[in-house]
């Protein structure tokens, strides 16, 4: 069934066309990935889904109901949970506390003046944790961490909210290649488990062929192909304007790689 | 006393020669001090505190030297910095009293400052003698029995340069004054007794730049604007400065009458130098005009000493000293209901003559020169000035009933 | 109303906009470039003015001619240009480590310090400086006289902004100042040595305020406290102008100059309260100023200023917060009657301290105006007892509502805002507040107040207030401790941490540091009761600048990482005041001095101090 629906958006800043009339539709525990050339629109796009921007026009439906211009806050109620390209976390508290701080913040406790905040939701904070790989680690300071790391916590933040869609702002943006890697695998790992819709925007092909099922592409804010990875690179449309001979080849082998 | 050279022997003995006569062939003072605990703003207002320290000292060391208070004892002031805040103030109060040993509280500049050590005195139930705060609400509206004023306050030197205007033909007038709670209790006063000395009289523009921060050439056009025959001023200190150097190139002041208030102190008329207006009715001191003895006696001892002349601080500050020797030598005790009962209609004899301190609204009866400002060489003084004595111009008494608190 | 005389009314306001332009473009300038909120900028002008009635009337003496008028005004400024360089070299430059705020706080003690120095120097008199040969006529325009010097000043604005033009786009160090003032870390990567780039910042900010300073000499004379009445002002220019803009300045200066003119036509009090209306206004409607732009979002992760670590009492720090406690319990049966008062406000203090520190440490929420609400409370707390006729119990109960209800109609707005605009828009409602005090007379009593703010009976002997007060203010600190270790604490923190992430784990930030502005100033309301009963009197110096900035020195001292800093920096605040304050009249400068001194040895606070030591041990 359809998780998400996005109809029709157009975005202009001042005379520049962000996004013009992008639709697309991502099933629960699919993995859709929105790819481009720089300025396609990826991020704009992104944003108005998840809430940061407005559309001028077009709706976003998220499980049927509407949550075109709602705040982010709002639409992570509605379960939607994000990551961003610079990861954001709360850097002074310890990776327990920031599973925890999203805990709290889904539970509705953030208005709590009494309890202890250290002692809440502990044990299925560390459960989140477990899942991505990090436990070991949880009482330590989120800064001391390396940055794939990080990423992975941020994961479990995001996870912490029981999220129907998950949005990925280029995942492994600043990562090592082998971390790179392995985030994915564990993100595919978690989204096809529970059925989490993932919704991303890559920079990098081998993630993206590897593990998207559908793939979006945008250029100039337009959508010029979407389908199955294997469609895509085929598409002599997106080879000729944003993949190019070495992607294709890339693509291919990403693809070789992952199902070898 | 003629013919004094000025060494600070002499100079000292001239302080001493004051007091002395009134207690002749005493020997200094000796055994456990009585303290006074004396707080001002030291260091906020120091061009005015420090001159009302120094003559405090002066005078108190000569008191001592001539056989002290109460059968010998010496008298101690104890100063100290009140923060210029009330809540500093309040906490200073406290520590001159309880740590500090110190029979009564004396001082303050500031109204509020001294409104709220006014009250604490009051609560605590220990005598205050507000020296310095001009506030006419210390004796009137928010007076109590432990409070006393020595200073003329606000209503009274309004009064003096209003009818020392009596006669004169300005019908519109401006007023200027700071934004704070003297200068507006001054211009009400003024709207209220302008009418007394100049029939007709009626306000057509009214100024209040905000303390310390005069936007002179605005203040000065929309004076002038109003086109007025006569101006009240109550600006002190840089927004003075400011106004009258703006005035003086706008042509603000010419063929006006100007009625001013405290410009005539040195603390003011010094730092205008050679900008000193011409023909103003003010309040003020100028000393070298002084002819009465003990005054000049006092004037030659304060120069030798502080190698400065005296401020209208310095005045205020020796009669102070005056009126607390004559307190405690007629109550002969520390004790503060015996205190509050002698300082009611104390006479005392000082520097400036005869000091009274009222009974009805604990008002002393000191008073201040009136004159007209005019430049003699590179500064300002005074010309036509008298002494206008506080008795003349206390408020009336059924006011002072009507305003007081019952007791 | 005459052509003339309102073209004069507003060639007036031109030139008030000139100077004030020179000095708050110098401002500007060092803040876009070092994020310092620099206090003594305003010490900078007094000593312009100083220098300059110093060294003018000298020069004049061999020949009083403009030229050597204008040559002295130069010298005076390139003097204070210098004595910037020297606060650089010797304060900011060890302080660009440790979070900006303590760069403020040292700049406030340098405050403090030259104020002391002036008088010092050249006495408790204010100087008038000479005027300007050939510039001390009147000027006849439409029929009204205009001074021929204030047609010099108001070319004096434009000149100095074009000159600053050239320098900025002309060269080399001027981009680099335009560089840094856009991203800071971009300057550090680009290999430019930043030392020398501040120092000549500093150099630059400095000159033009002594320039300010000395160009007034022939229109004001040179008193010990224009430097405060001008730093709030400047600062109000800057920001209405957008930080670090210079053109910015201009027109805000420009815009302050004409409403002050004209204003003073139609309500002739407005001067005490006009820029500040105006800035709220400004800051309402335009949350970075009329052409300031928005705060760059760091562009790697930084580590925030506040409360990092959130440490469980251990054996030490329980038995250490036993013996505070006993010892404040124990004050009456064994200290003196002054000890007694003296702990009783380190109590009032510390609870005021602690609840801006839920916003400053916690929350990331600059308040410059935290008195306001310590002094609504007091206002709420008098009031109520000298005019309403109630008793102190319920008047204490008054005084956190009226500050925490004042603290949520003025937050509402203040929330809205970021970084250095929020903290200025604190200020302003702080600024207004007073105002209100101040010149609602048959209210408030005016700037005198009211006085008979005394306890009931029963309370009324300064042992047993002192325990009402201690267990107001123990308890209210407990409480606010516990919040802070609370989701709610948390959460704020969380959003300080990264807005961004907490709006996506679905926390209405602004909703949660609006509660927190609340939750702060009802606190600050209940101290602000207590000081008014402990002191018998209320006045608006409750809710003045200076008091705001005596809590966030104290909370800066005490270190504002750490939970309990406020607490200690409370006490020794206070002490280090009533220490010195007996002693000289200048008591001032040795708190200044001690302030900059704590701030060099411990640049995390006392508290940070305490807590590099329990690590070590």
């Amino acid at each position: 069934m359809t998780l998400l629906s996005v109809e029709g958006l157009n975005k202009r800043f001042g005379g520049v066309v962000a996004a013009k009339d992008v639709s697309f539709a991502l099933a629960a525990g699919e993995m859709l990935a929105i790819i481009g050339p720089n300025g396609a629109g990826k991020s704009t796009t992104f944003n108005m889904v998840g809430g940061q921007l407005r559309p001028d026009t077009g709706r976003v439906l998220l499980d049927g109901q509407d949550i075109t211009g709602q705040p982010p806050r709002q639409v992570c109620k509605l379960g939607v949970g994000r990551t961003f390209q610079v990861a954001q976390t709360f850097l002074s508290m310890s990776i327990l506390g920031n599973v925890q701080m999203a805990l709290i913040a889904h539970h509705g406790r953030t208005r709590d003046l009494i309890s202890d905040a250290a002692t809440l939701y502990r044990t299925e904070a560390l459960a989140l944790l477990a899942r991505v790989g990090m436990e070991s680690d949880a009482d330590r300071p989120i800064g001391e961490l390396a940055y794939g790391d990080v990423k992975r916590v941020e994961l479990a933040i995001a996870l912490a909210a029981a999220p129907k869609l998950l949005l990925m702002d280029e995942p492994t943006a600043g990562m090592a290649p082998r971390e790179r890697a392995s985030l994915m695998q564990l993100t595919a790992d978690i989204a096809r488990g529970q059925g989490i819709g993932v919704l991303f925007t890559e920079h990098d092909m081998d993630a993206v062929f590897a593990h998207a099922d559908r793939i979006l592409v945008l250029v100039r804010g337009e959508v010029i192909a979407e389908g199955s990875p294997e469609s895509v690179r085929a598409n002599p449309e997106v080879q000729r304007v944003y993949l190019g001979q070495s992607g294709h080849k890339a693509a291919l082998r990403a693809r070789r790689a992952a199902h070898g | 006393m003629a013919g004094f050279t000025f060494t600070r022997r002499t100079a000292l003995a001239a302080g001493t020669g004051l007091v002395a006569g009134l207690r002749p062939g005493m020997a200094p003072a000796q055994g456990a001090p009585i303290k006074i605990g004396e707080l001002n703003s030291y260091s906020r207002m120091a061009a005015f505190a420090v001159p009302y320290r120094n003559a405090i000292q002066l005078a108190a060391d000569a008191i001592n030297q001539a056989g002290g208070v109460m059968g010998g004892r010496p008298l101690e002031f104890v100063f100290r910095d009140d923060g210029s805040t009330p809540g500093d103030a309040v906490r200073v109060a406290e520590d001159l009293l309880t740590r500090e040993g110190c029979a009564f509280l004396a001082g303050t500049f500031l109204s509020n400052v001294g409104l709220a050590v006014s009250d604490f005195a009051n609560q605590r139930k220990k005598l205050f003698l507000a020296t310095e705060p001009l506030t006419d609400a210390l004796t009137m509206a928010q007076g109590n029995r432990y409070t006393w004023r020595l200073r003329p306050g606000t209503y009274m030197q309004t009064r003096m340069v209003v009818e020392a205007a009596r006669g004169k033909t300005a019908k519109r007038w401006a007023i200027v004054a700071p934004n704070y709670e003297y200068g507006q209790s001054a211009a009400a006063n003024f709207k209220k007794l302008i009418g007394t000395a100049i029939p007709g009289a009626e306000i057509v523009a009214e100024q209040y730049p905000a303390l310390g921060r005069v936007d002179a050439g605005a203040t000065v056009g929309a004076l002038a604007q109003a086109r007025p025959d006569g101006i009240f001023n109550v600006l002190f200190g840089p927004d003075l400065t400011a106004f009258v150097r703006e005035g003086n190139t706008r042509g603000l002041f010419e063929r006006r009458l100007v009625l001013s208030l405290l410009t005539g102190e040195p603390e003011y008329m010094l730092p205008l130098g050679d900008e000193c207006p011409d023909g103003w009715i003010t309040t003020g001191y100028p000393w070298e005009q002084v002819e009465e003895a003990s005054h000049k006696a006092f004037i030659a001892a304060y120069r030798a000493r502080f190698n400065d002349t005296p401020r209208k601080g310095s005045v205020l500050g020796y009669v102070t000293a005056q009126v607390v020797a004559s307190l405690l030598n007629k109550a002969n005790s520390t004790e503060t209901e015996a205190l509050v009962d002698a300082l009611a209609d104390l006479p005392t004899q000082t520097i400036v003559g005869n000091v009274t301190m009222r009974g009805l609204d604990h008002q002393g009866t000191m008073g201040t020169w009136v004159g007209e400002t005019v430049l003699r060489g590179r500064t300002g003084t005074m010309r036509n000035a008298r002494y206008a004595d506080g008795a003349n111009y206390l408020f009336p008494e059924d006011e002072v009933r009507a305003a007081r608190p019952r007791a | 109303m005459d052509l003339g005389f309102l073209l004069v009314q507003s060639l007036s306001g031109l030139a008030s906009a000139s100077s004030l332009f020179v000095i708050a473009s110098g401002l500007t300038l060092v803040f876009g470039v070092t994020r310092i909120v620099n206090f003594a900028h305003g010490s900078f002008y007094m000593l312009g003015a100083y220098v300059a009635v110093t060294v003018v009337p000298w020069l004049l003496d061999f020949d009083r001619s403009p030229l050597l008028f204008f040559c002295g005004v130069l010298i005076s400024a390139a003097v204070v240009g210098l004595l910037g360089v020297l606060m650089e070299i010797l304060l900011l430059r060890r302080l660009y480590k440790v979070p900006e705020l303590f760069q403020l706080l040292a700049t406030f003690g340098v405050v403090l310090m030259v104020q002391d120095a002036v008088l010092w120097l050249w006495g408790p008199v204010e100087i008038p400086g000479p005027r300007a040969p050939g510039l001390r006529h009147g000027v006849e325009i439409l029929g009204q006289r205009f001074p021929a010097y204030e047609l010099f000043l108001i070319c004096v604005g434009p000149a100095v902004l074009g000159l600053l033009w050239l320098l900025m786009h002309k060269t080399r160090f001027g981009i680099l100042i335009r560089a840094a003032t856009r991203d800071r870390e971009m300057v550090g990567a680009l290999g430019v040595n930043q030392a020398l780039l501040f120092t000549g910042t500093l150099f630059l900010g400095a000159f033009l305020a002594g320039l300010g300073g000395a160009l007034q000499i022939p229109r004001v004379s040179a008193s010990s406290q224009m430097d405060l009445s001008i730093i709030t002002e400047a600062f109000v220019v800057t920001v209405i102008g957008g930080m670090g803009s210079v053109p910015g300045a201009f027109l805000a200066a420009v815009l302050i100059g004409q409403l002050n003119s004209f204003g003073v036509l139609i309500f002739p009090k407005i001067t005490l309260v006009l820029v500040f209306l105006l800035m709220a206004v400004v800051l309402v409607v335009k949350p970075w100023g009329l052409l300031g732009r928005p705060e760059p979002a760091a562009g790697r992760a930084a580590l925030p200023e506040g409360v990092l670590a959130m440490p469980r009492f251990g054996v030490w720090e329980k038995a250490i917060a036993a013996v505070a406690v006993l010892a404040t319990l124990a004050v009456p049966v064994f200290g003196d009657a002054y000890t007694v008062k003296v702990v009783t406000e380190v109590l009032i203090f510390a609870l005021a301290a602690f609840s801006l520190n839920l916003l400053v440490g916690h929350g990331g929420i600059v308040s410059f105006g935290h008195a306001a609400y310590f002094g609504l409370g007091a206002y709420a707390a008098g009031l109520l007892v000298t005019k309403g006729g109630l008793p102190m119990e319920p008047a204490l109960i008054a005084a956190p509502i009226a500050g925490a209800a004042f603290a949520a109609l003025f937050g509402f707005f203040i929330v809205r805002l970021s970084g250095i605009y929020l903290a200025m828009l604190t200020l302003a409602f702080a600024q207004i507040a007073y105002a209100v005090c101040f010149q609602w007379v048959e209210v408030t009593g005016g700037d005198n107040g009211v006085v008979g703010v005394w306890p009931s009976p029963w309370a009324r002997s300064r042992e047993v207030f002192h325990y009402l007060v201690a267990i107001c203010c123990i308890l209210g600190i407990i409480g606010l401790r516990r919040v802070a270790y609370a989701p709610f604490g948390a959460t704020l923190r969380a959003a300080r941490d990264s807005e961004q992430r907490a709006d996506a784990i679905g926390v209405d930030v602004r909703r949660h540091r609006w509660l927190a502005f609340t939750l702060a100033g009802g606190a600050a309301g209940l101290a602000g009761g207590l000081y008014a009963f402990s002191k018998g009197s209320i006045d608006p110096t409750l809710l003045s600048i200076p008091m705001s900035i005596d809590f966030l020195a104290m909370i800066l001292l005490g270190g504002m990482q750490t939970v309990m800093g406020a607490v200690a920096g409370a006490a020794a605040f206070h002490t280090i005041k009533d220490f010195f304050m007996p002693l000289t009249d200048h008591w001032r400068f040795f708190l200044g001095a001690s302030i900059i001194a704590l701030v060099l040895i411990f640049p995390r606070g006392l508290s940070g101090a305490y807590g590099a030591l329990r690590r070590r041990a």
